[in-house]
């Protein structure tokens, strides 16, 4: 418990650099994997939703759907379900980091020469835990169930890495909210608003060529079908260019608006 | 004198509400400041407002010389936070919580690690450093706390309210560490509605009301300012109070009030207690108690505000 003069510190560094911040971040997304090892119960929701939805989409609309072929339906509908599975597990962020932000810790953080933003990027890179063993789970029951990849391991693993970083970008929106609304709930309330005309209006489900036409102009800028695309194209072949930069420039897009504007509500939280 | 904590004219509103309405605040190096002053008189503002959590709406302040508002990120390399809520992250271990906290500030894991172990160390915490936090006791909560706050290092330590909500003996021990810091050197602004806790720890006291610096000194200066010495009698038979109230109306011509069996009353001239002595012993009445002291807090504190400070729930009882 000893001390220094005050002295000591006559030169005291006053901007927080770049590498800091990743350094800070990568420490805080540990706390954050560190909560997940001691309390799995906070993964059950990205086990079990993307195996019902599978189950349920593939052999309750399959069937209607594809005239009794279930198994061409699982191949188009995977990737599908990988995208709208990831979509879901990263809207959940928004609701926890309100709750976590509201306690003494967060005003510790504040209090301490690290970069501003570190405790939510660290947050946002702790749930990359959460898109991995959503989309194990996903991988695993679907070859399972009889999917298979047309490709090769390099496209599955660039797939996989299109859908974490997907998630990565899209759940700063959830962050923003949840440093705007101080309510949990309600938070997680307009998040599921949010993401239900972008998964359902999208080629997720449906092929696009069965769409009305002013769903098919709204399906060909969605993200969610653009990224569908990509990783359809990804794993069971097929042009991907088109959508992939569709994809990047969404995510970019949503990393510039929401980022800053998740950072300000978040120094106005303080009071 | 170098002043490791300086504020002048702090003013902090909320819609109409004004929590701080012009505040100055100077805390000389090494020493320890209690804010002493009932709920809502601005404590926690100005400890969230120094220690750079908001900005204020007006005023200025400075931390070891760098500016709180200018210079944020150097006044957080001098300072340590420790709530009026435990600052610790409950799902995580006391040690984890060192540990993270280190390697925040730049320590290696190793040196992190080893921090975190010499801090539970000399906080009595070594045996509860593998279990969570949720199974920690409320006392033990506020030394993890004090802890955390200490693993930098800091020149400038806040405690706001750091025991409020404990019980006796875990306030001793959270008292007994603060001692320990201050004989370190550490600067320390501590913020309480205690006024017992003030009196123990401070150098110096200043009083806060509805957001206004109301006084400031030593805590014996204080006292002496509210005025002269009290005269305290408790007689050993009970039945003798009215008695001795009698007496003591008499010879200092206040009327003595009385509390479970002692009396006080103001004592203008020293040489009263001989006068009060040699009546009690010509009616052949022993007391267990006769003196002069210096008047409570509390009383210097309703003499300066005009009302007591706000007596909260979990306010102690034995102080």
């Amino acid at each position: 418990m000893s001390t220094q003069p005050l002295s000591a510190h006559a030169e005291l560094p006053g901007r927080i650099g770049l590498a800091q911040t990743a350094q800070h971040s990568l420490a805080l997304a540990g706390r954050g994997v560190t909560k997940f090892m001691k309390s799995p119960i906070q993964l059950v929701d990205v086990i079990l939703t993307p195996i019902i939805s599978l189950l349920m989409f593939v052999y309750l609309f399959g069937e209607a759907m594809s005239g009794g072929d279930t198994d061409r339906y699982l191949q188009l509908v995977t990737p599908g379900v990988m995208v709208m599975a990831v979509f879901q597990a990263s809207v959940g962020i928004g609701a926890s980091l309100c709750a976590d932000a509201s306690t003494g810790i967060f005003d510790r953080f504040r209090s301490m020469p690290i970069a501003r933003s570190s405790p939510l990027i660290g947050a946002v890179l702790a749930d990359i835990i959460r898109y991995v063993v959503c989309l194990g789970t996903l991988v695993v029951l679907a070859l399972v169930m009889g999917y298979r990849v047309q490709t090769g391991p390099v496209a599955s693993l660039a797939a996989l890495a299109l859908l974490v970083g997907f998630a990565l970008s899209f759940s700063w929106i959830s962050v923003y909210l949840g440093m705007l609304i101080k309510n949990p709930a309600s938070v997680q309330g307009l998040m599921t608003i949010l993401i239900l005309p972008l998964t359902f209006a999208s080629n997720v489900f449906v092929p696009r060529d069965d769409m009305a036409g002013w769903l098919q102009a709204w399906s060909d800028v969605n993200p969610v079908s653009l990224v569908a695309d990509a990783v359809r194209g990804l794993l069971n072949g097929g042009p991907v260019a088109d959508s992939l930069f569709g994809t990047f420039a969404w995510m970019a897009g949503v990393v510039v608006v929401f980022f800053p504007l998740a950072m300000r509500a978040y120094r106005k939280n303080a009071g | 004198m170098a002043y490791a904590i300086r504020a002048e004219g702090l003013v902090k509103k909320y819609g109409d509400f004004t929590a701080l309405d012009g505040v100055d605040l100077e805390v000389p190096a090494g020493k320890v400041v209690g804010v002493l002053g009932p709920n809502g008189a601005g404590k926690t503002t100005t400890v969230r407002i120094l220690a750079t959590l908001m900005r204020p709406d007006a005023g200025h302040a400075t931390i070891g010389g760098h500016d709180i508002v200018k210079d944020p990120v150097k006044v957080r390399q001098l300072i340590g936070l420790t709530g009026q809520y435990a600052s610790v992250d409950e799902t995580l271990s006391g040690a984890e919580n060192l540990v993270l906290i280190g390697r925040l500030l730049g320590l290696s894991r190793r040196d992190a690690k080893a921090r975190a172990a010499a801090l539970l160390e000399s906080f009595s915490l070594a045996e509860a450093a593998r279990k969570p936090i949720a199974t920690f006791s409320g006392g033990m909560r506020r030394r993890l706390d004090l802890a955390a706050s200490l693993v930098g290092r800091p020149r400038v330590l806040f405690l706001d309210e750091p025991t409020t909500g404990l019980d006796p003996h875990a306030r001793q021990e959270v008292w007994d560490v603060v001692r320990e810091l201050v004989a370190d050197g550490s600067t320390v602004l501590l913020t309480t509605q205690y006024l017992e806790e003030a009196d123990q720890l401070a150098d110096s006291i200043t009083v806060f009301d509805k957001g206004r610096k109301v006084a400031e000194g030593r805590p014996g200066e204080l006292k002496r300012r509210v005025g002269g010495q009290i005269l305290q009698v408790r007689p050993t038979v009970a039945a003798d109070v009215p008695l001795v109230a009698g007496m003591l109306a008499e010879l200092t011509g206040h009327a003595p009030a009385q509390d479970s069996g002692v009396l006080t009353v103001p004592a203008d001239e020293p040489l009263i207690v001989a006068a009060v002595a040699r009546r009690l012993d010509g009616a052949g009445i022993t007391a267990d108690e006769l003196g002069l002291r210096l008047p409570s807090l509390d009383e210097v504190f309703l003499a300066l505000t005009g009302h007591a400070p706000a007596v909260t729930g979990d306010q102690p009882v034995a102080v």
